[in-house]
């Protein structure tokens, strides 16, 4: 977490391709604003774990890698809140299936932990449908510290 | 930088020095490949050196799990050495940690392969 000292507001949007080059450039984007945000190296590392995972769903699980699909990607930070918004045009899936990945009958999976991490790693955390397809998910890291 | 795999021979004990990123695509794909190919040629005992690992995402933890797998149902035994602060707190917080055989010296690792 941040001291709130000399924040200067700022967001940055992308229209991304459904590539595993997007997931790099995302992450690359969030961590280069989270840093003039003036978060320390260890939320840094938390951060750019969690957009690569949520960029992972939405690329693979979400779009599928279809061409024909976008994922819209917004970073931005007021001086309390750093959020980023990352949506995809995928079918969508059922958000109460998703195993729980520390569940003993569930560790020895090979995947299933991407959410949990992300879960993990920020303050909030919120996944929505969106019309007329597709994911949206909102990651929020608080930047003042309490 | 993407993963770099390099394998060495410590008496009957086939260590792998990985380094960089073990991420979706590249990374995590190679690492299968490597403990896939190992296995296959036989190897039981295998030590995955992850001293200079950079970054680690949840595919790269999965091929962990899924490395630990093949070897272990091929009935021989996989260990970890060396793991950073960043991959330690990843295997504590998905519960990993003691799943897997953590060494912090080469030598000790070498030593607790049966």
């Amino acid at each position: 977490m941040r001291e709130n000292k000399h924040h200067v507001p700022e967001t940055v949007e992308r229209l991304l391709d459904s590539t595993l080059e997007s997931v790099e450039s995302a992450e690359e984007l969030a961590l280069s604003v989270a840093q003039r945000a003036g978060f320390d190296d260890d939320d840094l590392m938390k951060i750019g774990m969690a957009v690569r995972e949520s960029m992972v769903n939405a690329v693979v699980h979400g779009n599928r890698y279809s061409e024909h699909k976008k994922v819209r990607f917004s970073v931005t930070h007021n001086g309390e809140r750093y959020t980023i918004r990352i949506a995809d045009e995928g079918d969508g899936f059922d958000f109460n299936t998703l195993p729980d990945p520390l569940a003993p009958e569930n560790l020895m999976r090979t995947s299933g932990r991407g959410i949990f991490l992300i879960r993990s790693f920020m303050d909030e955390f919120e996944m929505r449908r969106r019309e007329p397809s597709g994911t949206e998910v909102t990651l929020v890291k608080y930047m003042v510290s309490k | 930088m993407s993963v770099k795999l390099s394998t060495r021979q410590v008496g009957d004990v086939s260590v792998v020095d990985v380094a960089g990123r073990i991420t979706l695509g590249e990374g995590s794909s190679a690492l299968r490949d490597l403990m896939r190919e190992m296995v296959g040629k036989g190897q039981k005992k295998i030590l995955l050196n992850l001293g200079d690992v950079s970054y680690i995402d949840s595919s790269g933890i999965g091929e962990l799990v899924s490395g630990f797998t093949t070897v272990t149902n091929s009935g021989g035994e996989m260990k970890l050495l060396n793991l950073n602060k960043r991959v330690k707190d990843l295997l504590q917080i998905t519960k990993l940690y003691t799943v897997f055989d953590v060494h912090e010296d080469e030598a000790g690792a070498i030593r607790a392969f049966a």
